[in-house]
Protein backbone atom coordinates (compact mmCIF):
# COMPACT_ATOMS: atom_id res chain seq x y z
CA UNK A 1 0.00 0.00 0.00
CA UNK A 2 3.02 2.24 0.98
CA UNK A 3 4.30 1.43 -2.48
CA UNK A 4 1.37 2.21 -4.54
CA UNK A 5 0.87 5.64 -2.65
CA UNK A 6 4.72 6.13 -3.49
CA UNK A 7 4.16 4.69 -7.21
CA UNK A 8 1.00 7.67 -7.33
CA UNK A 9 3.39 10.12 -5.53
CA UNK A 10 6.17 9.61 -8.30
CA UNK A 11 3.36 9.76 -11.18
CA UNK A 12 1.95 13.41 -9.70
CA UNK A 13 5.31 14.28 -9.90
CA UNK A 14 5.67 13.41 -13.61
CA UNK A 15 2.01 15.22 -14.41
CA UNK A 16 3.49 18.40 -12.72
CA UNK A 17 6.66 18.22 -14.54
CA UNK A 18 5.47 17.87 -17.85
CA UNK A 19 1.83 20.52 -17.25
CA UNK A 20 4.95 23.12 -17.80
CA UNK A 21 5.34 21.62 -21.15
CA UNK A 22 2.38 21.62 -22.49
CA UNK A 23 2.85 21.62 -26.28
CA UNK A 24 4.82 18.70 -25.55
CA UNK A 25 1.38 16.78 -25.64
CA UNK A 26 0.88 17.80 -29.20
CA UNK A 27 4.00 16.58 -30.50
CA UNK A 28 3.20 13.16 -28.66
CA UNK A 29 -0.18 12.46 -30.09
CA UNK A 30 1.35 13.72 -33.89
CA UNK A 31 4.74 11.76 -33.31
CA UNK A 32 2.30 8.54 -32.30
CA UNK A 33 -0.11 8.70 -34.92
CA UNK A 34 2.56 9.21 -37.48
CA UNK A 35 4.50 5.26 -36.15
CA UNK A 36 1.52 4.15 -35.94
CA UNK A 37 0.17 4.87 -39.59
CA UNK A 38 3.39 4.40 -41.18
CA UNK A 39 3.36 1.12 -39.38
CA UNK A 40 -0.02 0.43 -40.41
CA UNK A 41 1.00 1.18 -44.05
CA UNK A 42 3.62 -1.48 -43.65
CA UNK A 43 1.13 -3.57 -43.20
CA UNK A 44 -0.95 -2.81 -46.28
CA UNK A 45 1.51 -2.99 -48.02
CA UNK A 46 2.78 -6.65 -47.50
CA UNK A 47 -0.48 -7.67 -46.90
CA UNK A 48 -1.39 -6.54 -50.57
CA UNK A 49 0.75 -9.05 -51.77
CA UNK A 50 -0.37 -11.94 -49.29
CA UNK A 51 -2.73 -13.53 -46.55
CA UNK A 52 -0.45 -14.56 -44.62
CA UNK A 53 2.54 -14.02 -43.08
CA UNK A 54 4.45 -17.44 -41.64
CA UNK A 55 0.96 -18.79 -40.22
CA UNK A 56 -0.34 -14.82 -38.97
CA UNK A 57 -3.24 -13.21 -40.56
CA UNK A 58 -2.92 -9.29 -41.33
CA UNK A 59 -5.40 -9.14 -38.16
CA UNK A 60 -3.14 -11.22 -35.95
CA UNK A 61 -0.03 -9.34 -36.97
CA UNK A 62 -2.39 -5.80 -36.19
CA UNK A 63 -2.73 -7.47 -32.67
CA UNK A 64 1.17 -7.98 -32.51
CA UNK A 65 1.26 -4.12 -33.63
CA UNK A 66 -0.79 -3.03 -30.99
CA UNK A 67 0.93 -4.91 -27.72
CA UNK A 68 3.98 -3.73 -29.40
CA UNK A 69 2.89 0.07 -29.24
CA UNK A 70 1.54 -0.94 -25.87
CA UNK A 71 4.98 -2.35 -24.51
CA UNK A 72 6.96 0.47 -26.34
CA UNK A 73 4.48 2.98 -24.34
CA UNK A 74 5.11 1.15 -20.97
CA UNK A 75 9.04 0.99 -21.73
CA UNK A 76 9.36 4.74 -22.38
CA UNK A 77 6.35 5.90 -19.88
CA UNK A 78 8.46 4.48 -17.01
CA UNK A 79 11.92 2.19 -17.44
CA UNK A 80 13.57 4.04 -19.79
CA UNK A 81 13.32 7.08 -18.24
CA UNK A 82 14.12 5.76 -14.70
CA UNK A 83 16.69 3.56 -15.89
CA UNK A 84 18.66 6.95 -17.77
CA UNK A 85 18.63 8.76 -14.52
CA UNK A 86 19.93 6.20 -12.45
CA UNK A 87 23.23 5.77 -14.64
CA UNK A 88 23.34 9.43 -14.65
CA UNK A 89 23.02 9.61 -10.68
CA UNK A 90 25.61 6.86 -10.88
CA UNK A 91 27.65 9.19 -12.64
CA UNK A 92 27.24 11.92 -10.76
CA UNK A 93 27.16 10.45 -7.14
CA UNK A 94 23.56 11.95 -6.38
CA UNK A 95 22.57 8.12 -6.09
CA UNK A 96 23.42 9.39 -2.37
CA UNK A 97 20.17 10.85 -2.20
CA UNK A 98 18.12 7.62 -3.56
CA UNK A 99 19.99 5.58 -0.89
CA UNK A 100 19.50 7.47 2.03
CA UNK A 101 15.98 7.12 1.55
CA UNK A 102 13.73 4.32 4.28
CA UNK A 103 12.46 2.53 0.97
CA UNK A 104 14.04 0.23 -1.06
CA UNK A 105 16.44 1.89 -3.57
CA UNK A 106 15.74 -0.75 -6.27
CA UNK A 107 11.73 0.36 -6.04
CA UNK A 108 12.86 3.91 -6.11
CA UNK A 109 15.20 4.19 -8.69
CA UNK A 110 12.64 2.01 -10.94
CA UNK A 111 10.26 4.79 -10.73
CA UNK A 112 12.12 7.10 -9.93
CA UNK A 113 11.12 9.41 -13.76
CA UNK A 114 7.73 9.18 -15.20
CA UNK A 115 7.09 10.52 -18.68
CA UNK A 116 3.56 10.67 -18.56
CA UNK A 117 3.07 11.62 -22.25
CA UNK A 118 4.16 8.01 -23.50
CA UNK A 119 0.32 7.20 -21.87
CA UNK A 120 -0.64 8.03 -24.88
CA UNK A 121 1.12 5.38 -26.85
CA UNK A 122 -0.20 3.17 -24.58
CA UNK A 123 -3.64 3.79 -25.22
CA UNK A 124 -3.14 4.26 -29.08
CA UNK A 125 -1.72 0.65 -29.27
CA UNK A 126 -4.18 -0.86 -26.52
CA UNK A 127 -6.69 0.69 -29.20
CA UNK A 128 -4.87 -1.39 -32.13
CA UNK A 129 -5.19 -4.22 -29.74
CA UNK A 130 -8.79 -3.83 -29.28
CA UNK A 131 -9.53 -2.82 -32.74
CA UNK A 132 -7.57 -6.26 -34.10
CA UNK A 133 -9.70 -8.27 -32.12
CA UNK A 134 -13.02 -6.87 -33.19
CA UNK A 135 -11.66 -7.72 -36.77
CA UNK A 136 -10.75 -11.52 -36.00
CA UNK A 137 -14.44 -11.81 -34.78
CA UNK A 138 -13.57 -15.03 -32.41
CA UNK A 139 -14.60 -14.59 -28.75
CA UNK A 140 -11.71 -14.11 -26.19
CA UNK A 141 -12.92 -16.02 -23.59
CA UNK A 142 -12.01 -15.80 -19.97
CA UNK A 143 -8.76 -17.64 -20.15
CA UNK A 144 -7.54 -16.46 -22.69
CA UNK A 145 -7.58 -12.95 -21.46
CA UNK A 146 -6.11 -14.12 -18.00
CA UNK A 147 -3.00 -15.84 -20.04
CA UNK A 148 -2.82 -12.75 -22.46
CA UNK A 149 -2.92 -10.48 -18.97
CA UNK A 150 -0.18 -13.16 -17.57
CA UNK A 151 2.02 -13.72 -19.96
CA UNK A 152 1.93 -9.47 -20.74
CA UNK A 153 2.64 -9.11 -17.22
CA UNK A 154 5.61 -11.66 -17.63
CA UNK A 155 6.42 -9.88 -20.74
CA UNK A 156 6.88 -6.67 -18.78
CA UNK A 157 8.88 -8.26 -16.11
CA UNK A 158 11.62 -9.70 -18.25
CA UNK A 159 12.41 -6.83 -19.83
CA UNK A 160 12.36 -4.47 -16.91
CA UNK A 161 14.89 -6.52 -15.14
CA UNK A 162 17.22 -6.41 -18.87
CA UNK A 163 17.33 -2.87 -18.46
CA UNK A 164 17.43 -2.84 -14.84
CA UNK A 165 20.60 -5.23 -15.43
CA UNK A 166 21.86 -3.29 -18.32
CA UNK A 167 21.37 -0.10 -16.20
CA UNK A 168 23.28 -1.73 -13.04
CA UNK A 169 26.05 -2.01 -15.59
CA UNK A 170 26.78 1.95 -14.89
CA UNK A 171 28.70 0.57 -11.12
CA UNK A 172 31.11 -0.73 -13.54
CA UNK A 173 31.15 1.12 -16.74
CA UNK A 174 31.02 5.09 -16.49
CA UNK A 175 30.00 5.63 -20.03
CA UNK A 176 27.04 2.74 -21.54
CA UNK A 177 24.23 4.70 -22.47
CA UNK A 178 24.98 3.55 -26.40
CA UNK A 179 23.74 0.07 -24.86
CA UNK A 180 19.81 1.87 -24.84
CA UNK A 181 20.14 2.82 -28.56
CA UNK A 182 20.94 -1.34 -29.04
CA UNK A 183 17.39 -1.76 -27.35
CA UNK A 184 15.60 0.65 -29.51
CA UNK A 185 16.75 -1.06 -32.62
CA UNK A 186 16.61 -4.70 -31.85
CA UNK A 187 13.16 -3.31 -30.11
CA UNK A 188 11.74 -2.72 -34.38
CA UNK A 189 12.31 -6.53 -35.11
CA UNK A 190 9.46 -6.83 -32.50
CA UNK A 191 7.03 -5.89 -34.45
CA UNK A 192 7.02 -8.80 -36.53
CA UNK A 193 6.38 -12.45 -35.13
CA UNK A 194 9.20 -13.84 -33.91
CA UNK A 195 8.85 -17.12 -35.43
CA UNK A 196 9.30 -15.65 -39.03
CA UNK A 197 13.43 -15.35 -38.25
CA UNK A 198 16.12 -17.31 -38.87
CA UNK A 199 17.38 -18.85 -36.41
CA UNK A 200 20.02 -16.47 -35.16
CA UNK A 201 18.05 -13.58 -35.10
CA UNK A 202 15.47 -15.81 -33.05
CA UNK A 203 18.01 -16.39 -30.58
CA UNK A 204 18.82 -13.05 -30.45
CA UNK A 205 15.77 -11.82 -29.71
CA UNK A 206 14.67 -14.37 -27.53
CA UNK A 207 17.74 -15.13 -24.76
CA UNK A 208 19.98 -11.70 -25.12
CA UNK A 209 17.66 -8.98 -26.06
CA UNK A 210 14.46 -10.44 -24.78
CA UNK A 211 11.83 -8.89 -26.55
CA UNK A 212 10.24 -12.08 -27.68
CA UNK A 213 8.60 -12.57 -24.51
CA UNK A 214 7.03 -8.88 -23.61
CA UNK A 215 5.88 -9.03 -27.50
CA UNK A 216 5.12 -11.76 -30.10
CA UNK A 217 4.33 -14.10 -26.84
CA UNK A 218 1.42 -12.24 -25.46
CA UNK A 219 0.13 -11.92 -29.40
CA UNK A 220 0.15 -15.63 -28.90
CA UNK A 221 -1.71 -16.00 -26.14
CA UNK A 222 -4.77 -13.96 -27.62
CA UNK A 223 -4.50 -15.75 -30.81
CA UNK A 224 -4.72 -19.17 -29.64
CA UNK A 225 -1.18 -19.82 -30.36
CA UNK A 226 0.12 -20.23 -26.74
CA UNK A 227 0.53 -23.49 -24.81
CA UNK A 228 0.38 -24.36 -21.35
CA UNK A 229 3.73 -25.62 -21.74
CA UNK A 230 4.97 -22.48 -23.37
CA UNK A 231 2.88 -20.11 -20.62
CA UNK A 232 4.43 -22.03 -17.12
CA UNK A 233 7.98 -21.92 -19.08
CA UNK A 234 7.46 -18.17 -19.52
CA UNK A 235 6.12 -17.25 -15.63
CA UNK A 236 9.40 -19.19 -14.72
CA UNK A 237 11.58 -17.23 -17.08
CA UNK A 238 9.90 -14.06 -15.41
CA UNK A 239 10.44 -14.79 -11.81
CA UNK A 240 13.88 -16.13 -12.61
CA UNK A 241 14.99 -12.40 -14.32
CA UNK A 242 13.35 -11.08 -11.61
CA UNK A 243 15.29 -12.78 -9.03
CA UNK A 244 18.93 -12.33 -10.82
CA UNK A 245 18.62 -8.95 -11.69
CA UNK A 246 18.07 -7.63 -8.40
CA UNK A 247 20.53 -9.88 -7.30
CA UNK A 248 22.83 -8.52 -9.98
CA UNK A 249 21.78 -5.14 -8.75
CA UNK A 250 22.27 -5.71 -4.93
CA UNK A 251 26.16 -6.90 -6.05
CA UNK A 252 26.28 -3.39 -8.09
CA UNK A 253 25.10 -1.74 -5.36
CA UNK A 254 27.98 -2.74 -2.98
CA UNK A 255 30.71 -1.46 -5.79
CA UNK A 256 28.97 1.55 -5.52
CA UNK A 257 30.78 4.43 -3.77
CA UNK A 258 29.58 7.67 -3.90
CA UNK A 259 30.80 10.71 -5.68
CA UNK A 260 33.84 12.16 -3.57
CA UNK A 261 34.34 8.65 -1.75
CA UNK B 1 39.18 24.04 -52.23
CA UNK B 2 40.86 20.17 -52.02
CA UNK B 3 43.29 21.04 -49.42
CA UNK B 4 40.79 22.37 -47.85
CA UNK B 5 38.80 18.85 -47.93
CA UNK B 6 41.50 17.11 -47.43
CA UNK B 7 42.33 18.43 -43.73
CA UNK B 8 38.57 18.87 -43.15
CA UNK B 9 38.54 14.72 -43.84
CA UNK B 10 41.66 14.15 -41.59
CA UNK B 11 40.92 15.68 -38.90
CA UNK B 12 37.26 14.52 -38.80
CA UNK B 13 38.60 10.88 -38.84
CA UNK B 14 40.21 11.52 -36.43
CA UNK B 15 37.49 12.62 -34.08
CA UNK B 16 34.89 10.49 -35.01
CA UNK B 17 37.66 7.07 -34.94
CA UNK B 18 37.06 7.85 -31.03
CA UNK B 19 33.53 7.11 -30.84
CA UNK B 20 34.18 3.85 -32.67
CA UNK B 21 32.10 1.87 -30.52
CA UNK B 22 28.97 4.12 -30.39
CA UNK B 23 29.27 4.01 -34.26
CA UNK B 24 29.20 0.66 -34.26
CA UNK B 25 26.49 0.68 -31.91
CA UNK B 26 24.05 2.69 -33.94
CA UNK B 27 25.29 0.51 -37.10
CA UNK B 28 23.34 -2.33 -35.67
CA UNK B 29 20.25 -0.54 -36.88
CA UNK B 30 21.03 0.35 -40.32
CA UNK B 31 21.64 -3.56 -40.83
CA UNK B 32 18.74 -4.75 -38.63
CA UNK B 33 16.47 -2.63 -40.71
CA UNK B 34 17.39 -4.50 -44.09
CA UNK B 35 17.53 -8.28 -42.09
CA UNK B 36 14.30 -7.60 -41.25
CA UNK B 37 12.40 -6.37 -44.07
CA UNK B 38 14.34 -9.45 -46.15
CA UNK B 39 12.94 -11.89 -44.22
CA UNK B 40 9.31 -10.32 -43.64
CA UNK B 41 9.45 -10.46 -47.75
CA UNK B 42 11.16 -13.76 -47.96
CA UNK B 43 8.71 -14.77 -45.77
CA UNK B 44 6.25 -13.26 -48.44
CA UNK B 45 7.34 -15.38 -51.24
CA UNK B 46 7.70 -18.72 -49.77
CA UNK B 47 3.61 -18.18 -48.50
CA UNK B 48 3.38 -17.38 -52.87
CA UNK B 49 5.10 -20.57 -53.87
CA UNK B 50 8.31 -19.01 -54.42
CA UNK B 51 8.13 -15.54 -56.12
CA UNK B 52 6.47 -11.82 -55.20
CA UNK B 53 6.15 -9.39 -58.16
CA UNK B 54 8.98 -10.83 -60.09
CA UNK B 55 10.88 -10.80 -56.67
CA UNK B 56 12.25 -14.40 -55.84
CA UNK B 57 13.62 -15.09 -52.02
CA UNK B 58 17.10 -14.75 -53.34
CA UNK B 59 15.92 -11.76 -55.31
CA UNK B 60 14.71 -9.99 -52.25
CA UNK B 61 17.89 -10.80 -50.76
CA UNK B 62 19.81 -9.57 -53.56
CA UNK B 63 17.85 -6.06 -53.27
CA UNK B 64 17.88 -5.50 -49.98
CA UNK B 65 21.65 -6.04 -49.49
CA UNK B 66 22.36 -3.47 -52.50
CA UNK B 67 19.78 -1.38 -50.91
CA UNK B 68 21.42 -1.35 -47.82
CA UNK B 69 24.56 -0.64 -48.92
CA UNK B 70 22.98 2.27 -50.94
CA UNK B 71 21.37 3.73 -47.93
CA UNK B 72 24.58 3.45 -45.59
CA UNK B 73 26.44 5.48 -48.31
CA UNK B 74 24.21 8.00 -48.78
CA UNK B 75 22.28 8.76 -45.53
CA UNK B 76 22.67 11.69 -43.48
CA UNK B 77 22.10 13.00 -40.11
CA UNK B 78 22.23 16.44 -40.60
CA UNK B 79 18.55 17.10 -40.07
CA UNK B 80 19.17 15.86 -36.38
CA UNK B 81 22.07 17.58 -35.28
CA UNK B 82 21.50 21.43 -36.85
CA UNK B 83 18.85 21.85 -34.35
CA UNK B 84 21.58 21.10 -31.51
CA UNK B 85 23.78 23.46 -33.64
CA UNK B 86 20.98 26.48 -33.36
CA UNK B 87 20.03 25.85 -30.15
CA UNK B 88 23.13 25.75 -28.64
CA UNK B 89 24.80 28.44 -30.97
CA UNK B 90 27.95 26.39 -31.63
CA UNK B 91 26.59 27.41 -35.21
CA UNK B 92 28.45 30.84 -34.31
CA UNK B 93 31.79 29.94 -34.55
CA UNK B 94 31.49 28.17 -37.75
CA UNK B 95 30.20 31.24 -39.35
CA UNK B 96 33.10 33.11 -38.37
CA UNK B 97 35.26 30.91 -40.60
CA UNK B 98 35.45 31.83 -44.32
CA UNK B 99 34.06 28.69 -45.86
CA UNK B 100 30.97 27.81 -46.03
CA UNK B 101 29.79 25.16 -43.48
CA UNK B 102 28.44 22.88 -45.67
CA UNK B 103 31.81 21.79 -47.33
CA UNK B 104 33.11 20.70 -43.85
CA UNK B 105 29.83 18.85 -43.11
CA UNK B 106 30.30 17.28 -46.32
CA UNK B 107 33.52 15.95 -45.35
CA UNK B 108 32.10 14.59 -42.22
CA UNK B 109 29.56 12.78 -43.93
CA UNK B 110 32.21 11.09 -46.32
CA UNK B 111 34.38 10.75 -43.37
CA UNK B 112 32.05 8.45 -42.03
CA UNK B 113 31.41 6.24 -44.44
CA UNK B 114 35.03 5.82 -44.92
CA UNK B 115 35.16 4.60 -41.16
CA UNK B 116 31.53 2.51 -41.07
CA UNK B 117 32.95 0.64 -44.85
CA UNK B 118 34.58 -1.62 -41.95
CA UNK B 119 31.45 -2.76 -40.57
CA UNK B 120 29.03 -2.51 -43.61
CA UNK B 121 31.15 -4.72 -46.35
CA UNK B 122 31.71 -7.42 -43.78
CA UNK B 123 28.01 -7.23 -42.53
CA UNK B 124 26.97 -7.35 -46.53
CA UNK B 125 29.08 -10.40 -46.96
CA UNK B 126 27.14 -12.00 -43.70
CA UNK B 127 24.28 -11.57 -45.20
CA UNK B 128 25.29 -12.79 -48.66
CA UNK B 129 26.47 -15.76 -46.81
CA UNK B 130 23.10 -16.27 -44.74
CA UNK B 131 20.56 -15.76 -47.51
CA UNK B 132 21.89 -16.78 -51.05
CA UNK B 133 21.13 -14.01 -53.58
CA UNK B 134 20.88 -14.21 -56.97
CA UNK B 135 22.79 -11.39 -58.63
CA UNK B 136 21.88 -10.70 -62.26
CA UNK B 137 24.61 -7.57 -63.04
CA UNK B 138 27.44 -6.69 -65.17
CA UNK B 139 30.52 -4.65 -65.37
CA UNK B 140 28.88 -2.25 -67.52
CA UNK B 141 25.80 -1.72 -65.16
CA UNK B 142 28.24 -1.58 -61.77
CA UNK B 143 29.72 1.27 -64.13
CA UNK B 144 26.72 3.20 -64.41
CA UNK B 145 25.62 2.51 -60.93
CA UNK B 146 28.47 3.94 -59.49
CA UNK B 147 27.81 7.26 -61.57
CA UNK B 148 24.55 7.21 -60.04
CA UNK B 149 25.88 6.81 -56.63
CA UNK B 150 27.84 10.03 -56.56
CA UNK B 151 24.75 11.79 -58.03
CA UNK B 152 22.35 10.24 -55.33
CA UNK B 153 25.19 10.88 -52.37
CA UNK B 154 25.03 14.34 -53.43
CA UNK B 155 21.30 15.14 -53.71
CA UNK B 156 20.51 13.66 -50.95
CA UNK B 157 23.20 15.39 -49.07
CA UNK B 158 22.28 18.51 -50.37
CA UNK B 159 18.83 17.79 -49.76
CA UNK B 160 18.65 17.10 -46.19
CA UNK B 161 21.56 19.79 -45.56
CA UNK B 162 18.66 22.15 -47.24
CA UNK B 163 16.06 20.49 -45.15
CA UNK B 164 18.15 20.87 -41.81
CA UNK B 165 18.02 24.75 -42.63
CA UNK B 166 13.91 24.53 -41.33
CA UNK B 167 15.77 24.61 -37.54
CA UNK B 168 16.74 28.41 -38.53
CA UNK B 169 12.90 29.39 -38.44
CA UNK B 170 11.73 26.24 -35.38
CA UNK B 171 13.99 24.59 -32.97
CA UNK B 172 10.98 22.14 -32.60
CA UNK B 173 11.36 20.34 -35.86
CA UNK B 174 11.38 16.68 -34.64
CA UNK B 175 7.71 15.89 -35.92
CA UNK B 176 9.25 17.53 -39.78
CA UNK B 177 12.08 15.20 -39.47
CA UNK B 178 9.81 12.22 -38.30
CA UNK B 179 7.58 13.02 -41.40
CA UNK B 180 10.81 13.10 -43.84
CA UNK B 181 12.21 9.75 -42.54
CA UNK B 182 8.55 8.24 -42.41
CA UNK B 183 8.10 8.61 -46.27
CA UNK B 184 11.92 7.86 -46.88
CA UNK B 185 10.78 4.56 -45.19
CA UNK B 186 8.50 3.71 -48.07
CA UNK B 187 9.59 5.99 -51.00
CA UNK B 188 13.29 5.10 -50.89
CA UNK B 189 12.12 1.68 -50.86
CA UNK B 190 13.08 0.14 -47.65
CA UNK B 191 9.55 -1.22 -46.77
CA UNK B 192 9.60 -2.70 -49.92
CA UNK B 193 11.22 -2.49 -53.37
CA UNK B 194 9.57 0.45 -55.17
CA UNK B 195 7.50 -1.80 -57.53
CA UNK B 196 5.80 -3.82 -55.18
CA UNK B 197 4.38 -0.48 -53.49
CA UNK B 198 0.35 0.13 -54.78
CA UNK B 199 0.24 2.24 -57.83
CA UNK B 200 -0.24 5.69 -56.33
CA UNK B 201 2.73 5.25 -53.98
CA UNK B 202 5.16 4.46 -56.81
CA UNK B 203 3.91 7.10 -58.84
CA UNK B 204 4.45 9.45 -55.59
CA UNK B 205 7.99 8.09 -55.14
CA UNK B 206 8.88 8.91 -58.88
CA UNK B 207 8.05 12.84 -58.07
CA UNK B 208 9.54 13.02 -54.70
CA UNK B 209 13.61 12.72 -54.77
CA UNK B 210 13.60 9.65 -52.23
CA UNK B 211 13.49 7.41 -54.78
CA UNK B 212 16.37 8.63 -56.83
CA UNK B 213 18.29 8.61 -53.86
CA UNK B 214 18.42 5.35 -52.87
CA UNK B 215 16.15 3.07 -54.82
CA UNK B 216 17.73 3.91 -58.14
CA UNK B 217 21.33 3.05 -58.44
CA UNK B 218 20.41 -0.43 -56.51
CA UNK B 219 17.46 -0.96 -59.38
CA UNK B 220 20.06 -0.12 -61.66
CA UNK B 221 22.75 -2.60 -60.11
CA UNK B 222 20.69 -5.26 -59.93
CA UNK B 223 19.47 -4.79 -63.70
CA UNK B 224 16.03 -4.12 -63.41
CA UNK B 225 15.67 -1.19 -64.93
CA UNK B 226 15.85 -0.85 -68.98
CA UNK B 227 18.00 1.73 -70.67
CA UNK B 228 15.52 4.07 -71.24
CA UNK B 229 14.39 4.16 -67.68
CA UNK B 230 18.37 4.61 -66.61
CA UNK B 231 18.83 7.19 -68.95
CA UNK B 232 15.40 8.99 -67.44
CA UNK B 233 16.68 8.45 -63.81
CA UNK B 234 20.31 10.48 -64.44
CA UNK B 235 18.12 13.37 -65.72
CA UNK B 236 15.65 13.52 -62.48
CA UNK B 237 18.77 13.09 -60.28
CA UNK B 238 20.60 15.75 -62.26
CA UNK B 239 17.28 17.68 -61.77
CA UNK B 240 17.12 17.29 -58.06
CA UNK B 241 21.15 17.77 -58.22
CA UNK B 242 19.87 21.27 -59.46
CA UNK B 243 17.13 22.06 -57.50
CA UNK B 244 19.04 21.18 -54.32
CA UNK B 245 21.88 23.64 -55.27
CA UNK B 246 19.68 26.41 -55.72
CA UNK B 247 17.41 25.92 -53.00
CA UNK B 248 20.26 25.36 -50.14
CA UNK B 249 21.64 28.80 -51.49
CA UNK B 250 18.28 30.53 -50.99
CA UNK B 251 17.36 28.97 -47.60
CA UNK B 252 20.84 29.24 -46.56
CA UNK B 253 20.78 33.17 -47.31
CA UNK B 254 17.94 33.69 -45.90
CA UNK B 255 18.53 31.18 -42.77
CA UNK B 256 21.10 33.08 -42.04
CA UNK B 257 19.99 36.20 -41.65
CA UNK B 258 16.91 35.22 -39.23
CA UNK B 259 19.49 33.86 -36.94
CA UNK B 260 20.86 35.19 -34.05
CA UNK B 261 23.04 33.40 -31.60
CA UNK B 262 21.29 32.55 -28.18
CA UNK B 263 21.92 35.05 -25.71
CA UNK B 264 22.07 37.83 -28.36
Amino acid sequence: MHRLSLLYTYFKLGVLNELAYRTNFYFQILSSLMALGSAIAGLYVIFHHTETLGTWEAKDILALLGIYQMVQGLIRLVVQPSMERLMEDVREGTLDYTLTKPEDAQFLISISQIRIWKLIDILLGLGILLLAMVRRGTEVGYDDALAFTLVLACGGAIIYSFWLMLATLSFWFIRIENIFVLFETMYQAGRWPIGIYPFWLKFILTFIVPIAFAITVPAEALTDRLTTDALGLDVMIAVAMLAVSRLFWRIGLRNYSGASA
Amino acid sequence: MLSIYWSYLTTSLAWQFQYRVAMAIYMAGRLLEPTVYLVVWTTVAEARGGSVGGYTASGFAAYYIVLMLVNQFTFTWIMHEYQYRIRSGTLSAVLLKPVHPIHSDLADNFGYKILTSVIIFPAAAFLYWLFDPVFTSSLILFGVFLGSMVLAYLLRFLIEWTLALVSFWTTRNESFNQMYFMLGLFLSGRIAPLDLLPEWLQTTAGWMPFKWAVAFPAEIVLGRLTQQEINEGFVVQLFWLGFGLVIHRIVWWRGIRKYSAVGA
